[in-house]
């Protein structure tokens, strides 16, 4: 592996790419489906009179943040798959480090989420570090932030992701 | 004001304060009903022969949006439905399998007042299953300030999360 980043890579360094809008509006099932995969009684979710005194009506659980923008598993005329983090994808893929790990997740929370919105999205690489070496093998660090909003531009949550791409270390006898 | 929930407020957390740990016995449902909630359909995540021959894991495990969505419910567990997440951060060192009985330990590291009036808990969580860590999280959480104080009605400036 070179030291040097690519050139391509280095100009994504702080670019918003990958702006995108959500394949389907908010809805109410997948909310109720978290709760019930987490045994979240929160009545917040459960029970509309609380909801609307809280929060002005439903809401959904904060951290469902990314799922509003995984893709279909399968959608009318699509023939590859498509990834819900590009930019991740896209380093491995121009790196030449065919695996990666995630190591940090922080997610910040803003506007709440509620039935209906259409939400956006958009994907902005940080940072790329210099050559290292872990247990794993040897590869790069990579910080990349994902904005999300909703269809009035309020920020609605944003997370940060730091990755590790590498080519496995070899054991003994490999 | 409803009186069908509890709720905890500012005034009630101190630092060093613990929360009530929260186990769990994962099933192989456990998994599948967290990935595919998350609309996550990697199969390593439900397909028990891929985790093991591809990945060379012992079983499918829990997903990371699912590994959220716990503690998140493990927090408002304790704060109530005014209790609204600002941030949380995780750093995953293990997996959750199937078989696994998994828990949940919390407590407050600090207590503060932002310059808009929001009452902040900074908390520390510890996902582990036995002797074996699995997700150490650190989260920041607005309690209400008083009876009359609802953090969700907190928006633009006046939201420091």
């Amino acid at each position: 592996m070179s030291d040097e980043i690519p050139e391509e890579v280095r100009s994504w360094i702080g670019q918003e790419r990958y702006q995108e809008k959500g394949e389907f509006p908010v809805e109410q099932g997948y909310i109720w489906t978290t709760c019930a995969s987490v045994e979240n009684g929160n009545p917040l979710y459960w029970d509309e009179t609380v909801a609307q005194e809280i929060t002005e009506g439903p809401i959904a659980m904060p951290t469902m943040i990314s799922l509003w923008f995984r893709p279909h598993f399968w959608a009318p005329g699509r023939t590859e798959v498509a990834q819900p983090l590009q930019v991740h994808f896209d380093l491995k893929e121009k790196l030449g480090l065919p695996e990666a790990v995630m190591t940090d997740n922080t997610i910040v929370f803003g506007e709440p989420v509620r039935p209906g919105d259409r939400l956006e999205t958009s994907q902005i690489l940080h940072s790329v570090s210099g050559p290292k070496t872990t247990k794993l093998g040897a590869g790069r660090f990579w910080e990349i932030e994902v904005r999300y909003r909703n269809q009035n531009g309020d920020q609605v949550g944003a997370e940060h992701y730091t990755g590790f791409g590498y080519n496995r270390a070899k054991k003994e006898g490999e | 004001m409803s009186d069908s929930y509890e709720e905890i407020k500012y005034e009630q957390v101190e630092q060093g304060q613990s929360l009530p740990d929260l186990s769990y016995e994962v099933t192989a449902t456990t998994v599948v009903l967290g990935a595919l909630a998350s609309r996550d359909f990697r199969p390593m995540h439900h397909d028990r022969d891929f985790a093991q021959n591809r990945n060379g894991i012992q079983d499918i495990f829990l997903n990371t949006p699912n590994q959220a969505a716990w503690f998140e419910r493990y927090l408002t567990d304790w704060t109530g439905p005014k209790g609204r997440l600002g941030r949380i951060k995780f750093r995953m060192k293990n997996s959750v399998f199937p078989g696994d009985t998994m828990t949940f330990v919390g407590k407050v590291d600090a207590v503060s007042t932002d310059d808009q009036g929001c009452g902040w808990v900074e908390l520390s969580v510890n996902l582990s299953v036995g002797d074996r860590t699995v997700t150490d999280c650190t989260a920041r959480v607005a309690v209400p300030k008083d009876e009359e104080d609802n953090p969700w009605n907190r928006k633009g400036d006046a939201w420091k999360p």
